[in-house]
């Protein structure tokens, strides 16, 4: 069957050639994986030993721009400590961390996911903190003709949108919350029919920057931040139309390094964390 | 298990297929037939999907078909819808993605045609043409099945490009690939697990047809 298929894509017919090409494969791949394993191994030798700390993140995507900031600042008061994140959305590192996914702390962009960890044993009862509380907007293009900042919710109903790009409600924090408040204002059976809906909140911002959706309801964090805070317009969701976007974070039971991890989830929380967070649209829980 | 996504998914697997079938075996004869000097340069176009990942593809589909783009524009104002989120976006994308696992297999066949056999067709009097469909086809229809198969079950569990250009609307463009991503997001697992069980029942059917040779002769 290999074979068969092998000779098809290079263009080959006769079984002979076929096999030749077959070992050749065979003997490249395993060339490749020798010199895999071989850089593999000469690589683990030198992180162990070095006096730099590595720390590992994983971040809900609409931390992309904040935390980068957060963590230049950290890294800063901290030169030894290297931290590198992930971001992506919260429910895919939800099943990533479910099987032990090497990342020391994790920043989702809701309270539940941290708590069903610690719910499974995978973290400290009771360790699960809340860095933030997200905001929505509505977001257009610089060229689109709609007036999003007078209009504001209806906006949605403008004759020119044909397509509202929103995050998947199934499983995006932001996707739920642009959900509840398009019920909750009122609009969402006119709209209903036009939504698309992006992976996460980053793709869904996407879809309204390419111009392929009209409109969109993406997060306060990252219409205010570049590269989308000079391409666009955009007006604030009112807060009490959503459910709040309480965003927590939790550090895993195998952190590698328990004390670094606790050193930037205190820094995170502390005065300098949270005035980055409040730049870039994020309220701090309880206001 | 998300039964509109497995007819949509399928839906778009025929029809993407068909439309391989139509332009991909004139173009993978020429390609086997012509002495075009820069041939190797249209092969490597034909390869490309195979190597781009397919959100960076999906993405710039996306860009390309979008009402900012001449096409995206010219689309619109000839059939009067957009391209992207819609099933023609959709299929749009899917005959590019899946374009070389049709068209590589069938330039393959072509070339190892016994070149006789086409020059005695010419010699009793057959045009190009009938020549194609009477003795062409029929002796590369392994090669031509296989394809066939492989188009159909790339664009069925097809995923990166989909999701980039086809926002996830139930009955249009949520493709079954979509479908169990959004059930293991949703952390949703047996549902997860029915949709992809049948899937690869599916895809395994599927590619069987296309490895199936009677047993006789044949080296292979």
């Amino acid at each position: 069957m290999i074979i068969r298929w092998t000779q098809l894509i290079a263009g080959r017919s006769r079984s002979d050639e076929g096999l030749v090409l077959r070992a050749r494969l065979v003997r490249v791949v395993l060339v490749i994986l020798a010199g895999l394993s071989a850089t593999a191994a000469g690589c683990q030798r030198p992180a162990q030993a070095a006096d730099t700390r590595t720390l590992r993140v994983a971040a809900a995507a609409d931390l992309k721009v904040a935390l980068a900031d957060i963590v230049a600042a950290f890294q800063r008061q901290n030169p030894d400590v290297k931290v590198e994140v992930t971001y992506g959305s919260s429910g895919n590192f939800y099943s990533q961390l479910s099987s032990r996914a090497p990342f020391d702390l994790f920043l989702s962009a809701d309270l539940d996911y941290p708590r069903r960890l610690i719910e499974q044993g995978l973290a400290t009862p009771n360790s699960e903190f809340s860095y933030a509380v997200g905001g929505l907007v509505l977001w257009v293009r610089k060229a689109s003709p709609i007036p999003v900042d007078k209009l504001g919710i209806e906006a949605l109903l403008d004759h020119s949108v044909r397509r509202i790009a929103i995050a998947n409600p199934r499983h995006a924090p932001y996707g739920r919350a642009a959900e509840a408040a398009l019920k909750k204002l009122g609009v969402y059976e006119n709209v209903k029919d036009k939504l698309v809906y992006g992976e996460n909140i980053i793709q869904t911002a996407q879809f309204v920057e390419s111009g392929a959706a009209d409109i969109g309801l993406i997060s306060h964090s990252l219409a205010t931040a570049a590269p989308l805070r000079d391409e666009g317009r955009s007006w604030e969701v009112p807060a009490d139309s959503y459910p709040a976007l309480e965003q927590g974070g939790v550090i895993l039971s195998w952190a590698q390094d328990r004390q670094t991890a606790e050193a930037l989830r205190n820094f995170i929380l502390g005065g300098s964390g949270k005035e980055i967070l409040h730049r870039y649209g994020f309220r701090s829980s309880g206001e | 298990m998300d039964f509109e996504a497995i007819w949509l998914s399928l839906r778009l697997a025929f029809f993407t297929t068909l439309i391989l079938l139509v332009i991909g075996l004139p173009l993978a004869y020429w390609l086997a037939e012509t002495r075009w000097r820069l041939k190797f340069l249209l092969e490597a176009a034909v390869a490309l999907p195979i190597i781009l990942p397919p959100t960076v593809l999906g993405f710039y589909i996306l860009v390309a078909i979008g009402p900012q783009s001449p096409f995206g524009q010219g689309y619109e104002a000839i059939v009067g819808r957009q391209l992207p989120f819609s099933f023609e976006g959709l299929l749009l994308a899917s005959v590019i993605y899946s374009f070389p696992f049709a068209v590589r297999p069938f330039v393959a066949a072509f070339s190892g045609i016994e070149r006789r056999l086409i020059e005695a067709s010419w010699c009793l009097g057959v045009s190009q043409f009938r020549t194609f469909f009477r003795v062409v086809c029929p002796v590369s229809w392994p090669g031509i099945l296989t394809g066939l198969v492989l188009a159909f079950a790339h664009t069925l569990g097809e995923f990166g490009v989909v999701l980039m250009v086809g926002g996830n609307i139930p009955g249009v463009t949520r493709t079954i690939s979509i479908a169990i991503y959004d059930d293991v997001e949703a952390l949703n697992y047996a549902k997860a697990a029915n949709t992809s069980l049948l899937l690869l029942g599916v895809s395994f059917l599927a590619l069987s047809v296309a490895y199936f040779r009677p047993l006789k002769g044949g080296a292979i």
